[in-house]
């Protein structure tokens, strides 16, 4: 039976939402091959993770707990992955392109030789050959490559947050669970923790439901202490392009783009973006976009589902007294 | 004394890149090359290690013949010793043919002249950001790997041990390394040095040892370039745009109904 292999990263015992999201991902790949989807988690005193990873769609998990696994670090986690890996021998093993993901993926793709594709926005089962086709941004995002990888096993690739959808919570939902035993010394890691600084205030854009997002066209500053008004009357966070963020106008945490965040809103509210297709990459899987610019060409308005040709700062005035008008009522 | 390896590559300036609509192709014609932004951070940091605990910098990059001007420029850092492997066999490598390659030339260099203390990469390349080289290498030279390092604390060279910051998902972590440890080094970590004129002159007349495919590495063909690649790319194409939705104009269409187009879309979604 071929494997779909999710790598469930986890931190203090916290799941990464992107490992649901794969598996949601893995779980279909794993039908198209006639395959099973499973979760491999790595830890020290993680097995209550299990039942969760089960939940959001493994059939199987692979679970090897160690008190070296406590916090990551490259030499054990990728020693524990690819020893998995050479014993199963699975198809296709998915990784989150996190900090840690991006970490791990390089150096279990050289262990296993096979190959890594980075980033990947597409996934597919080419139906006449079973391989993997991983499909890519190139060249600044303004191509798409689909890469596959023939001869070698597993095909790797990594995953950014919120490219795919979260798939359904089913609680009480069981597979099977296979405990393994890998030797690890702490002499090996190399690499010891001595301290950490948390993030202080962490903009949670990538799972935000409701982002206003400003562009260059807001013309400077203050045109973001507007938007924060309306964000906050919405409960939503505020988002900008690398324009915008450029200018200095607001910080990098609300980049959204090929080279910021991934987002998947329920609305994503577009003020004086004109919507480039490095923006785009990083906002076109919005549920509803709604943007409003001056320019009728602009480009933002072939994926708006309204779109509002016009000066942003009367409509985001206007829509701020709405919405106190309606929450008033 | 530290001995410091620095990979590096020369890419695109992929600001100013280009598409042919028609063809989706790449307009290669008038794209300048630069020396990729992360690894000028590797170099920064390699001249600062330099000039605080004295060492030898030697620096690698894989690329076209043009290359050559990136390693020009590294010698202005302070590079001490400079390498181009350059071959037509090489072309076409991803990421395990790439690491493969340098990883193979840095222990002839580790064989000829002793083993390195620290390895510096960018955190990644612009051209394809996928950040996996320098693990990758890492791996083949039996190396720890310390990935998004953004600040250095000390280096105790008694004990060789590194402290550095790494960013991590939830914030920083502070980490401690024996020697020798690769790096990839992010934002933060180092600012170009203010070379003085001796080394921008030096860089302009220096030349880099070529190695190719044929030496003095002794490599395994089949592992080099495209055949030593698994991965393929199977088509490229220019992303499709989702369709239009609805269009309104502020100057023809009352204010207040718009609005009230946004506030029952908001309802719609359960926002409001
Ligand atoms: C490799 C690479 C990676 C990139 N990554 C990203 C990324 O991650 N994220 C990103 O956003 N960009 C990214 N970019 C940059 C991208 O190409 C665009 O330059 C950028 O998105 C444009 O930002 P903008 O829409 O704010 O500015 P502009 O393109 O200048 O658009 C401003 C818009 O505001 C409108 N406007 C002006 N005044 C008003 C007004 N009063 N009312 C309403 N509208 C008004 C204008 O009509 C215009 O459409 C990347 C580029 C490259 C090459």
């Amino acid at each position: 039976m071929k494997e779909v292999w999710v790598f469930i990263e986890q931190e203090d015992g916290r799941i990464h939402p992107v490992s649901f999201e794969l598996l949601g991902v893995g779980k279909r790949l794993a039908d198209d091959l006639s395959g099973i989807c499973v979760g491999i988690l790595l830890g020290h005193q993680v097995s209550s993770l299990v039942d969760e990873v089960f939940s959001f769609g493994a059939d199987k998990v692979y679970l090897i707990e160690h008190e070296v696994l406590s916090y990551y670090r490259h030499i054990p986690y990728a020693k524990a992955l690819s020893f998995l890996a050479k014993k199963y021998g699975p198809e296709i093993l998915l990784l989150g392109a996190t900090p840690l993901g991006r970490d791990l993926a390089g150096g279990v793709a050289t262990l296993l030789e096979t190959g890594l594709t980075a980033d990947v926005t597409e996934l597919e089962i080419d139906k006449e050959t079973g391989n993997l086709l991983m499909t890519r941004p190139a060249y600044g995002g303004n191509i798409m490559a689909t890469i596959i990888c023939p001869n070698h096993r597993p095909q790797m690739a990594t995953v950014r947050p919120r490219i795919f959808p979260m798939p359904e919570r089913k609680p009480g939902r069981r597979g099977e669970l296979i405990v393994e035993r890998v030797d690890l010394y702490e002499e090996e890691a190399g690499v010891r923790r001595i301290g950490f600084l948390p993030k202080e205030k962490t903009v949670n854009l990538e799972y935000a439901e409701v982002i206003v997002a400003g562009g260059k066209g807001l013309g400077g500053k203050e045109g973001f202490e507007k938007l924060r008004e309306l964000a906050r009357l919405l409960g939503g966070e505020i988002g900008a392009s690398r324009l915008a963020v450029e200018a200095g106008w607001i910080s990098y945490d609300h980049q959204v783009g090929q080279t910021g965040k991934t987002v998947r809103p329920k609305v994503y509210l577009a003020f004086g973006i004109s919507g480039a297709i490095q923006h785009r990459a990083g906002m076109q899987n919005s549920d509803l976009i709604i943007a409003i610019n001056s320019d009728p060409k602009a480009p933002i308005f072939n994926i708006a589902d309204l779109g509002i040709i016009g000066d942003w700062k009367i409509l985001c005035d206007a829509l701020i007294e709405a919405i106190k008008r309606h929450k008033g009522n | 004394m530290l001995r410091i390896l620095v990979s590096i590559k020369q890419v695109p300036d992929t600001t100013n890149i280009r598409i042919n609509p028609e063809t989706g192709t790449l307009i290669r014609e008038g794209i300048p090359s630069i020396t990729n932004p992360y690894d000028i951070i590797a170099l920064s940091f390699a001249c600062y290690l330099k000039n605080n605990y004295g060492g030898k910098i030697t620096v690698i990059t894989m690329g076209p013949p043009q290359a050559k001007s990136s390693l020009r420029e590294a010698v202005e850092f302070g590079a001490d010793r400079i390498i181009l492997l350059t071959d037509r066999k090489f072309a076409g490598a991803d990421t395990l043919a790439t690491s493969y390659t340098l990883a193979e030339a840095i222990k002839y260099l580790q064989a000829e002249e002793g083993p390195f203390d620290l390895y510096l990469f960018g955190k990644q390349a612009i051209d394809g950001d996928t950040a996996q080289v320098g693990p990758g290498v890492a791996v083949r030279l039996q190396v720890p790997v310390i990935t998004q390092t953004v600040k250095f604390e000390t280096l105790d060279l008694e004990k060789r041990i590194i402290r550095v910051h790494r960013k991590s998902e939830n914030g920083i972590e502070i980490l401690e390394a024996k020697l020798p440890v690769l790096l990839t080094c992010d934002k933060g970590l180092a600012e170009p040095p203010f070379s003085p004129f001796p080394l921008i002159l030096k860089a302009v007349k220096a030349e880099p040892e070529i190695f190719t495919a044929d030496g003095p590495v002794n490599y395994q063909r089949e592992k080099l370039g495209l055949r030593g690649s698994p991965t393929q790319v199977k088509k490229v194409y220019t992303p499709e745009v989702k369709k239009k939705g609805k269009i309104v104009d502020l100057s023809t269409t009352p204010l207040k109904k718009v609005v009230d187009e946004v506030i029952e879309l908001l309802k719609s979604k359960g926002i409001l």
